[in-house]
């Protein structure tokens, strides 16, 4: 660069610099809707990973219209799974928190549910209880998980029962009872097998009850149980770092006001145009590229403001960490902003007039942004989306940032979005070079 | 003789074909005010542009200072001031710092350009209002400003393409003040207009353009002499509703070029000679018994030019 032409470059940069701030209260809001927006979808999208609350859990509603031990034991053992929020409802008050969208599903445990489901437990012949679960029909995956969670607290309990209760203890004696008159379907042997499991099942039940060797009250409860333990851990940057949703949609949103604040470039420069300034920049001693240059740089350094506030913003209040490689999260955002300034080039070089300009290319950022993942996570999108969206630089920004924050990958898992996006940067100014309208 | 501060040859610009500048020609001196005068789309702002090296001519040569314009960084366009035709200025910053931008462009920088901006605005009467936002002035403020915005780096050509557009009469005199203290110190300005007053007022030389071609060129008195007849007399008659009108080209003093007219009781004579040719009219009116009721005259403008050149009236064209 010939030593003349930088100040008119550092002029050309402080001007539009000057131009955003002039407007305090358009400035603050360039800043406050992308947090704003960038919050709201962090929230939705997991919060930070360490405050899990209410909001997590699945909203049931138990109808218990049996009123029996087995069944209060069932609903308090789906009232102490983490995973759900159990609200003690009759039937018509479940079935309206569903359709009013209150809760997921309510599970209806029917009247001689207890009785019937402990002798179910051993005999297959004996007539099961039907249990009702009325669902949104807008929560499919929500439905699925109280079905296992049902079946799992209620063989615990009716298990539980069985081996330890005065009722499993009256259900055996019936059921051995039973047993000593030939039964449908099951062959003598077979029914011979099942008086031995059931005269243990009610040896066990007694025992339960009697006092133990030193004299203190058997306390030990027997039954069927979970045959493992689950430990569910967060693959994240490492050990103690807590997903954080608000990286992700920080990075997203950033991406995404950024690419409207090109458009502003963009259209500036077809004002500049409209307004005859243009002509006066042309009429002085200072070259194309340096107009451009000028221009693009300015944008760049907004873009990287914006990110600076957001993510400060998002590092105070929701405790986002970069994680990964702080230099590598820079080269991301700087190639980001450079990509977003010559996009913004683009869009003056091939649009004829402000409103049409403006139009169009809102569109294109929607569409880059909403396939680049910045609204919601590219990898909840089908698989060959998932390939085909690798074409949009948006993608390889957001990834970047998710890479750089709560992945906590290093500096070589920046090089890849870094190359994609200057790569892109080349790409749109050379178009803008080549189509911009030089004559005045 | 005086060296010419810029020269253009035989200028050409064409768009799809059609010519929008075709063969211009023009010169400017030190302390010069030249006018291009046309009717909207005579190629005006089109020739501005190529003097000023925005637009690459067709074929033709522009020379600024003798040698000319190579590229967009070339320092010598430093010795061109462009007023363009919009106010270009940008609303959102003060007077002052659309100034500094400016002149930075120009490369200049602290005390150079802060004088520079004093004077600027000096000139045009706004020094009191530099810190004002520009979109808090009045239009003929901001056209003065436009102005200033072209003299910070001292430029020895002033190209003004039609720089009182849109502006009140108070404005307008207000800058046609500044361009003439501009000539007076050496400049040589190129005014381009639409309005044939403000070339006759204010142009040393004047350039009559339509369809991009130069259909006349010269000082006003130069022009004038293009016109059959420098005036033209109106005469109301009583006492006659016919006359031979055709006898008065026959007459001294009057233009033999451009023919009589009597129409609703009002007599029209071109006159070469205003005070010969009134006396013929007169006593060429009262010889065929009828009194002339109320007399005018008008002399011949560069209105008159336009329409003797094409045919057409400027404001119509």
């Amino acid at each position: 660069m010939k030593n003349g032409n930088l100040p008119a470059l550092l002029a050309l940069i402080r001007k539009d610099l000057q131009i955003f701030i002039h407007d305090r209260r358009a400035m603050l809001l360039t800043f406050l809707v992308p947090i704003a927006i960038a919050s709201f979808f962090g929230y939705l999208f997991g919060g930070n990973g360490g405050k899990k609350g209410e909001t997590g859990k699945i909203e049931i509603r138990a109808i218990d219209q049996d009123g029996t031990a087995l069944s209060r034991a069932v609903i308090a053992g789906l009232g102490g799974d983490p995973l759900l929020a159990v609200r003690p409802a009759t039937l018509e008050e479940g079935r309206e928190a569903v359709r009013t969208g209150k809760a997921a599903v309510a599970v209806v445990l029917p009247k001689g549910f207890g009785d019937a489901a402990a002798r179910s437990l051993f005999d297959p012949t004996a007539k099961k209880p039907v249990v009702g679960l009325l669902h949104d029909p807008s929560h499919v995956g929500e439905l699925a998980m109280v079905r296992g969670m049902l079946t799992q607290h209620a063989m615990e309990a009716v298990s539980a029962e069985a081996f330890n209760g005065p009722t499993g203890e009256k259900m055996l004696d019936a059921q051995l009872r039973d047993l000593e008159t030939p039964t449908p379907g099951m062959s003598g042997e077979e029914q011979e097998s099942l008086r031995k499991l059931l005269t243990g099942a009610l040896d066990m039940n007694r025992r339960s009850r009697e006092p133990a060797a030193d004299g203190s009250p058997n306390t030990a409860k027997r039954g069927l149980g979970m045959p493992f333990d689950i430990s569910a851990q967060e693959v994240t940057a490492r050990e103690g770092v807590q997903y954080n949703g608000y990286a992700h949609s920080f990075a997203g949103m950033g991406v995404q006001f950024i690419l409207f604040a090109a458009i502003d470039l963009g259209v500036a420069i077809l004002l500049e145009r409209q307004k005859g300034i243009w002509k006066r920049l042309r009429g002085a001693p200072v070259s194309r590229g340096m107009l451009l240059l000028g221009k693009a740089l300015a944008a760049a350094i907004l873009g990287l403001l914006t990110f600076t506030v957001m993510f400060t913003f998002a590092f105070v209040v929701f405790g986002v960490r970069i994680s990964g490689s702080f230099p590598g999260f820079v080269a991301v955002a700087i190639s980001f902003a450079l990509m977003a300034a010559a996009f913004g080039l683009m869009i003056a070089s091939i649009g004829k007039t402000p409103q049409a300009a403006r139009g169009i290319s809102s569109l294109a950022v929607l569409l880059l942004v909403m396939l680049g993942g910045a609204w919601v996570p590219s990898f909840i999108f089908p698989k060959w989306l998932q390939t085909a969206t690798l074409i949009t630089p948006t993608r390889w920004a957001v990834d970047g940032f998710d890479a750089m924050t709560w992945r906590g990958v290093g500096f070589e898992g920046a090089l890849a979005p870094v190359g994609v996006l200057l790569l892109s940067a080349v790409v749109f100014g050379a178009i803008a070079w080549n189509r911009f309208r030089w004559e005045e | 003789m005086t060296a010419l501060l810029l020269e253009a040859r035989d200028l050409t610009k064409s768009y799809s074909g059609r010519p929008a500048v075709a063969g211009v020609s023009l010169s400017l001196a030190p302390g010069e005010i030249f006018g291009l005068l046309g009717p909207n789309g005579a190629g005006k702002t089109t020739t501005v542009s190529m003097l000023c090296g925005l637009l690459p001519p067709d074929s033709g040569t522009v020379l600024v200072g003798g040698r000319a314009i190579s590229g967009d960084a070339d320092p010598a366009k430093r010795q061109i001031g462009l007023v363009p035709q919009e106010i270009a200025l940008y609303d959102e910053l003060s007077a002052l710092a659309n100034l500094r931008f400016f002149g930075a462009l120009y490369g200049l920088g602290g005390a150079a350009l802060e004088s520079a901006i004093g004077a600027a605005l000096e000139l045009v009467g706004l020094a009191d209002r530099s810190k004002d936002l520009v979109k808090t002035m009045s239009g003929g403020m901001k056209r003065r400003l436009n102005l200033a915005g072209a003299l910070l780096h001292d430029p020895a050509v002033l190209l003004l393409d039609e720089p009182t557009v849109g502006v009140d009469p108070q404005s307008r005199n207000a800058i046609f003040d500044n361009l003439e203290e501009l000539r007076r110190r050496g400049k040589a300005l190129l005014y381009t207009t639409h309005y044939m007053e403000e070339a006759e007022r204010l142009c040393d030389r004047i350039a009559i353009v339509d369809s991009g071609r130069v259909i006349a060129k010269g000082t006003l008195r130069e022009l004038l002499k293009l016109l059959p007849a420098s005036n033209r007399l109106r005469v109301e008659v009583e006492g006659a509703s016919e006359l031979p009108v055709a006898e008065l080209k026959a007459l001294p003093g009057v233009a033999e070029e451009a023919e009589p007219s009597f129409e609703d009781g009002r007599l029209t004579v071109a006159l070469s000679d205003l005070s010969l040719g009134t006396a013929s009219v007169l006593g060429w009116l009262t010889a065929r018994g009828a009194t002339p009721g109320h007399l005018a005259s008008e002399r011949g403008n560069l209105e008159s030019v336009f329409l003797h050149m094409t045919g057409r009236r400027l404001r119509d064209a």
